[in-house]
């Protein structure tokens, strides 16, 4: 189809692009990935040892429970909210476009914003206490008990749900709208209709969100650390806190074993993503 | 049944909103009310802090306090639109060909290049964190705002979602201008551009709302507090000074809501190129 002489024409408009990437990106994670194998202090070849120390490291092993738990916990959670709130967006008309912006809208409020309204909604005498009060229930002190794990998972939600609604809109409205049509001819329901049309035809675009869901949620160390601090309760320590903690103390050895050991996993994640959309 | 699910889903959208009224009511009043509402909090003392949606007595001294009492937010707020608008600028001038190239031409190592921008635009900044460290120190950069910059600019993620909108561009339409002896560059100028403006614009508004919330680099990468953007002046707020913090966090609202409601269709838009492959 198109000219020969075009093809490697393209690369002069890459070549700004590459060579950025290059200089500030890719060099120096491959350095990173060389780094990991190297003593910090002794620069002597170390093999597997900086690896074999973060594993053994209780912080590592405690940020990395509790950043497994907190995507255990808030995939699918957010996944099926977000799934809920498409489908009954989808089926109305009126307030369609407005419930639609205010779900959205979360994902413009800088953190910076609502650090002040979760120290005052988490807050022992807080908002949220406040609120339980008059249902009689026993509130408790959200930042600095196990409880803090949840107002973890409530920032993400919050903050997510738009996204990933938009995202389910956009399959949604790709389903053919006469393959409804001609199962309630037959006798279909509601519930049918869901099950063997909406949720089969949705399959593809749920492994998608769900890896754009987690990649997103590593965004959620800004809540907790402009809330918390470098050293927040024990069950919202996660692994952006203990890359900021090493990155303070300079652990250059545990930070590049750790960046490529994390890396790796996303990287793998990334590819099956690929190996999904061409797929399609 | 149906009623009540879309009734509930409402409530939920209003809920998602609720900060922005909350930070708005709560700029407008004035130091004694908030000490009255937020009592427990702030000091200690019995029972619960309580809240109001609208001021009993509006004013905008708090407001004012910030505008005019307050240098060491100016600086900050242009160190925020130093940051972001150098960033956007960067992204336009680095990205928009980069995605271009990806988009119209075919050349040997193309798909794995591409596989590495993706791979890149999708990592965490914790994983490129050291990275980062090490070629900002090399470089002589550290605790400078274009050393926050420059990586930046250079981010992959706009690449990609201009890449979705050029990649949409009907191949007949080229082959028409090519006929009318347009070279590869007019090409790009007069028909990719214009054709192409809604990703751009998307990956405009997207990346808008992403470094005016930068938090991690400059945190990590600036030592001089001088140099900090708006996003870590608030943290800094005492708690005493409930009225000023409220209105400094109304004001570094305001950008962000006007791009949102300006920008919502290119939002929306830019969200699904990352997902959809048409």
């Amino acid at each position: 189809m198109r000219k020969k002489s075009a093809k490697w024409k393209g690369i002069f408009f890459l070549l700004p692009s590459f060579f950025g990437v290059c200089l500030f990106w890719l060099v120096p994670y491959i350095d990173v990935i060389r780094r990991s194998f190297f003593g910090a202090v002794s620069g002597k070849f170390t093999g597997f040892s900086n690896y074999i120390t973060i594993f053994q490291n209780s912080a590592f092993q405690l940020a990395a429970k509790n950043t497994l738990r907190f995507f255990a916990v808030c995939i699918p959670l957010l996944v099926c909210l977000s799934l809920g709130a498409a489908i009954f967006i989808s089926e109305q008309k009126r307030f369609r476009q407005m419930t639609k912006s205010f779900f959205l809208l979360p994902m413009a409020i800088p953190v910076a914003s609502v650090v002040l309204l979760w120290k005052l909604m988490f807050h022992d005498q807080g908002l949220l206490n406040h609120l339980l009060s008059f249902f009689s229930i026993e509130g408790q002190d959200w930042m600095n008990t196990e409880s803090s794990f949840y107002v973890l998972v409530f920032s993400y939600i919050w903050r997510n749900l738009g996204y990933d609604i938009v995202l389910w809109l956009a399959g949604l409205s790709a389903i053919n709208t006469s393959l409804y049509e001609s199962a309630r001819v037959d006798g279909a329901g509601e519930w049918k209709c869901f099950t063997k049309i909406t949720l089969p035809l949705l399959l593809p675009s749920l492994f998608t969100i769900v890896v754009l869901s987690l990649l997103n949620g590593f965004k959620v160390f800004r809540e907790a650390y402009l809330v918390a601090g470098d050293y927040p309760q024990e069950n919202m320590y996660l692994l952006q806190h203990l890359f900021n903690n090493w990155y303070r103390d300079l652990s250059l050895d545990k930070m590049s074993a750790a960046a490529v050991v994390t890396g790796a996993v996303i990287l793998l994640l990334i590819l099956f993503l690929q190996k999904a959309w061409e797929k399609e | 049944m149906k009623k009540t699910g879309i009734f509930i889903c409402v409530c939920f959208a209003l809920l998602a909103a609720f900060p922005v009224f909350f930070l708005a009511a709560g700029s407008l009043m004035g130091t004694g009310e908030l000490k009255e509402l937020l009592q427990p909090v702030l000091t200690g003392g019995e029972g619960f802090a309580s809240w109001k949606l609208f001021p009993r007595y509006p004013t905008l001294r708090s407001y004012v306090e910030l505008l005019l009492d307050s240098p060491e937010f100016f600086v900050m707020f242009w160190n925020s639109v130093k940051l972001t608008g150098g960033i956007l600028v960067g992204q336009l001038l680095v990205g928009v060909p980069a995605a271009w190239g990806f988009a119209r031409f075919s050349f040997p190592g193309k798909k794995l290049l591409f596989i590495i921008y993706i791979a890149l635009m999708m990592m965490p900044f914790q994983v490129m964190m050291l990275s980062n460290y090490l070629v900002l120190d090399s470089l002589g950069l550290l605790d400078t705002l274009t050393g926050i910059i420059l990586p930046a600019v250079f981010s992959t993620f706009p690449v990609f979602i201009m890449y979705r909108f050029f990649e949409g561009i009907p191949e007949a339409l080229m082959e028409a201008a090519r006929l009318d002896g347009a070279g590869e560059l007019m090409l790009f100028i007069r028909v990719g551009l214009p054709l192409g403006s809604p990703g751009i614009i998307s990956a405009m508004v997207l990346g808008f709302l992403e470094y005016w919330n930068l938090i991690e680099q400059p945190m990590a990468f600036l030592k001089t507090k001088s140099l900090w953007p708006l996003s870590l002046f608030l943290p800094n707020i005492n708690m005493e000074k409930a009225g000023l913090a409220f209105a400094a966090s109304a004001v570094v609202l305001l950008p962000a809501v006007l791009v949102f409601l300006a920008g919502q269709d290119y939002l929306e838009q830019g969200i699904i190129s990352t997902a959809i492959k048409e």
